[in-house]
């Protein structure tokens, strides 16, 4: 795999999450180039704890089917490897489990026969406890210090494998490796590792391949993108002719969803940036170099756990009345108070929290229990201060039981809808409502409780694989 | 001139469950410099626009490509009771709105 005397890996990634759907036209053009692996992240805890703690998806699995049927069939028509990240979207047990029934769906109507390495990404609580018992736990970030409380309360717990596991799996032969959590980086970066390339550029590459062509303009998730790192610098481009990288557009994705423009940090160490160039090289292709591994030691590994906190209702209404409007803070502590006079004796009021999204005043904004209107809808340089002529309202309650929880939402709807305040005008209704019927159920609500670094000599061993024939 | 005007791009998004970063940049490096520069940006500013510790806030400059990186802690950690923002997409006000006295944007070539 010599290019222009220098040694080259290539390798498409799918899209920025298995499931949002790429071109097949993008997936055939890159396959033109010979790459070495497929790889893809399907995960993120991007849509919030919900998922990892029901051990279920945020893409659907006609959508998973759809990505992964195509790019399994690329992989094994060329006989390189397909490699997949956080299976499942969280990449605890249920969601591999789940992600592995639609890759033998696809097996079965394809009449193919392949193997399986898939990496178990679950820890066992024990092992935190343990870690926190010795002192090789702190936080990632402004998070609340742990305690072995808030281990046991976590209904499961995940590890961020980096690339080790993914090496170990490569190794075993398998036609296909489906990796539950792990680092987006990992899934692009082992292969570049385990064949001996710049660490650092490698990581920085997965960094940027992981997110598909969000890298290129016009960006899109939903789309593949080319790596092709050499010794000392690497490649990108995007397969779709719509698209091109750019110098900028390159680096501006070096600094997507993370805090620090300078550097990033993998279970391998620390990745700095500051030496970086970002090159035009022709035709939609952009050269990287200068990114910089500074390894870690002790190794750390990213803990992710979610504990339940309730179950939530929620009633969705419309307000078009200005006078509604501008005494929305009286009808909320209104209604705030009534629900509560009605629940006493029954549920006091700290078993239940009672929220008013308030959409065209201050939706957007995180705004505690029965605050008032926060400075922003109220800031006169931002809208003259003037009211908007409607405003979207959720009624939200979360409380320990489902029951409880659309109780209180009944009862604050019925309340809002007919609450009086000074000068009301409306007294035949306070609200429009869209639906009916028109409050509709939550489910479980969740809460990270661990988002932690264990130290651990040898993280590899949290992750165990297991071979699968299909 | 409010930085949302200034500013080329100016996103927002979690940066993991507990951080939400906003990314301000900028097409010239004269505007890009001004407001790097300016005292109204500052974290004392951005803690008291957001609710939050000072000390937590994070300003960083990435010249290369002309884009000032904040990075501060959530009020309420992604999809927890209470929270408004899942993925922290549209946290990027209240600073947007924040003016930055004095500087604005160069005259367009031929104007």
């Amino acid at each position: 795999m010599k290019v222009d005397g220098q040694r080259e890996l290539r390798f498409v990634s799918l899209d920025g999450l298995l499931g949002y759907g790429y071109p097949e036209e993008s997936l055939r053009r890159a396959m033109e180039l010979d790459p070495h692996f497929v790889g893809v992240d399907a995960g993120s805890t991007d849509p919030g704890p919900y998922y990892l703690g029901n051990g279920t998806a945020f893409v659907r699995p006609a959508q998973v089917k759809r990505d992964l049927a195509l790019g399994l069939r690329a992989a094994l028509d060329h006989g390189v490897p397909l490699i997949v990240g956080t299976a499942g979207g969280s990449g605890a047990r249920p969601h591999v489990e789940a992600f592995l029934d639609i890759l033998a769906q696809i097996a079965r109507q394809d009449g193919r026969h392949f193997r399986v390495a898939v990496i178990w990404a679950d820890i066992d609580p024990a092992v935190v406890i343990d870690g926190l018992r010795a002192g090789k736990i702190s936080p990632c970030g402004p998070v609340p210090p742990l305690t072995e409380q808030a281990v046991r309360s976590c209904v499961r717990i995940v590890g961020q494998m980096g690339t080790g596991p993914i090496i170990r799996a490569l190794e075993t032969g398998a036609d296909v490796i489906i990796a539950g959590r792990a680092c987006d980086t990992a899934v692009f970066a082992a292969p570049a590792i385990r064949a001996g390339f710049d660490p650092g550029l490698a990581l920085h590459l997965g960094k940027i391949a992981e997110c598909g062509a969000l890298c290129a303009e016009p960006q899109a998730a939903a789309d593949c993108i080319v790596g092709r790192l050499r010794d000392d610098h690497f490649l990108v481009w995007p397969p779709n002719p719509a698209r091109r990288c750019t110098p900028d557009s390159v680096a501006a994705h070096s600094l997507y969803e993370q805090p620090d423009p300078d550097c990033f940090y993998e279970p391998e160490g620390k990745v700095d940036l500051t030496g970086c160039s970002f090159e035009d090289a022709g035709d939609g292709w952009v050269k990287v170099s200068g990114s910089k591994l500074i390894s870690s030691d002790p190794p750390t590994i990213k803990l992710e756990g979610v504990a339940l906190r309730g179950y939530r209702a929620v009633s969705i209404a419309g307000v078009r009345d200005p006078r509604i409007i501008e005494h929305i803070d009286d009808l909320e502590s209104g209604v705030r108070g009534a629900v509560a006079a009605n629940l006493k004796g029954t549920n006091a009021e700290d078993n239940y929290s009672l929220r008013f999204i308030r959409y065209g005043l201050d939706g957007t904004t995180w705004r505690g229990q029965g605050e008032a209107q926060s400075r922003q809808a109220g800031d006169p340089s931002m809208d003259g201060g003037a009211l908007p002529a409607e405003i979207g309202l959720v009624i939200e309650a979360v409380a320990p039981t489902q029951e409880l929880a659309d109780t209180v939402v009944a009862l604050a709807r019925a309340t809002s809808l007919h609450q009086s305040f000074a000068g009301r005008k409306t007294t035949a209704g306070n609200l429009a409502f869209p639906f009916s019927p028109s409050d509709l159920q939550g489910g479980p609500v969740y809460e990270f409780a661990i988002y932690h670094l264990l130290e651990t000599a040898d993280p590899d061993s949290l992750f165990r694989i297991e071979i699968r024939e299909m | 001139m409010r930085l949302y005007d200034l500013a080329k791009v100016i996103r927002s998004k979690n940066a993991g469950p507990f951080t939400v970063t906003i990314d301000l940049m900028f097409a010239d490096a004269a505007t890009y410099q001004s407001v790097l520069a300016s005292p109204k940006l500052t974290a004392q500013e951005i803690g008291l626009l957001y609710g939050v510790d000072p000390a937590a806030v994070i300003i960083r400059p990435f010249a290369a490509i002309r884009t000032i990186k904040v990075a501060l802690p959530r009020r309420v950690s992604s999809g927890a009771p209470g929270d408004a923002d899942v993925y922290g997409s549209q946290q990027h006000f209240p600073l947007a709105a924040l003016e930055i006295e004095g500087v604005s944007l160069p005259n367009p070539a031929g104007c």
